[in-house]
């Protein structure tokens, strides 16, 4: 683990550093600013589904899916970051409390 | 760190002042200074707030504390933080973990190419930070320094404030709250039982949320995450979602091209 931690973290920082050190006429590339929008958008929902549907033992419906739907809800009444993450943990302790997922 | 509610709703307006002295290690500035610092150290606490989160989950995910607190020192970009942890909790490698973060960080460098140009050294306004002090600069390229520095892009000084003030509440709070996450998950025999599990795509969702302004946004987050599931059977773990996603992106890529 920590071998990937730190070469995954050197990586980060090369990144960032790189864009400091590099010419800013970079920017002007349609397929660079194109890319950078899509990218963060399509890496995230994929997170987010895997995260939310998958597990070692494969697609499962779970407690999980029922804090993700909470933290919908919660998103849309603009409630604040930790609200909602902390919205969807409880809510999938109380299910399992209950005996589901 | 996450583009966030925090990075996302700081970019607003600004406006520019004009004291001497770095914005956090010296108490001087009028009212406009005194704004970037109050809106600095509320960022700060909301992302650190998040932080908590990020920490108690890196435990549920496997890793021991040092390890989720040398993520949020060196790595220290939310997003990819959370992208990490989230590969390995899923049994993905270590590898596929260390790319799908990278790959999420990959925006920190477009700041840096932009922020490059309108950071100054202090007192020397036109020239470029060189050295430690641009090294410095380019860890604290994050979604909420970024976002600040821009709002108050106007005034080269209150540019430069707006940045560190904002770069240093964050990476105080951001590693505090890790910290406090992680000992406190690291005491409890199973975090299952907290929903930390559940806490992770929710993580996840609420960094999406803010990105999600248009149709085609959401045509592309529905359809990299359908493909990540759909082809989740067949892969290895982790390798799913930088497959879903690159399909998806190369989609996107392809239908908007020759669009502005």
């Amino acid at each position: 683990m920590w071998p990937a931690v730190l070469v995954a973290s050197l990586g980060a920082f090369a990144t960032k550093w790189a864009g400091h050190l590099l010419p800013e006429s970079l920017l002007e590339r349609d397929l660079v600013r194109r890319a950078a929008a899509v990218l963060p958008i399509a890496l995230l929902a994929a997170l987010l589904a895997i995260q939310t549907f998958w597990s070692i033992d494969g697609f499962v419906v779970d407690a999980r899916v029922a804090g993700v739907a909470v933290a919908v809800v919660l998103l849309r009444l603009r409630a604040p970051f930790l609200v909602v993450v902390l919205a969807a943990a409880a809510t999938a302790a109380v299910l399992r409390a209950l005996g589901w997922g | 760190m996450s583009a966030g509610s925090a990075g996302e709703s700081s970019a607003g307006a600004g406006s520019g002042g004009a004291a001497e002295g770095p914005s956090v290690a010296r108490g001087v500035g009028g009212p406009p200074i005194e704004g970037i610092r109050s809106r600095a150290l509320s960022i700060g606490v909301a992302t650190g707030a998040y932080a908590i989160s990020f920490g108690a989950v890196s435990i549920a995910a496997g890793l021991n504390v040092g390890q989720a607190q040398a993520l949020s020192l060196l790595m220290f970009t939310g997003a990819s933080q959370f992208a990490f942890i989230g590969v390995v909790a899923t049994g993905g490698g270590l590898v596929v973990a260390a790319a799908t973060a990278w790959l999420l960080g990959l925006r920190n460098g477009l700041y840096g190419l932009h922020l490059a140009t309108v950071l100054t050294p202090r007192g020397r306004p036109g020239q470029r930070l060189r050295g430690w002090r641009r090294m410095g600069a380019a860890h604290f390229t994050i979604d909420e320094s970024t976002a600040m520095a821009l709002a108050y892009e106007a005034d080269s000084d209150a540019t430069r404030r707006a940045f560190w003030a904002t770069g240093w509440s964050v990476f105080v709070l951001w590693n505090l709250g890790t910290l406090l996450g992680a000992l406190g998950a690291a005491s409890l025999s199973d975090p299952r039982v907290l929903g930390l599990d559940a806490a992770i795509p929710a993580g996840f969702l609420a960094l999406l949320w803010p990105r999600l302004v248009d149709r085609s946004a959401w045509a592309l987050a529905a359809a990299s995450g359908v493909l990540a599931l759909a082809l989740a059977p067949v892969l290895r773990p982790g390798l799913p979602v930088l497959a879903g996603a690159g399909l998806a992106v190369a989609a996107a890529l392809w239908l908007s091209r020759g669009k502005r």
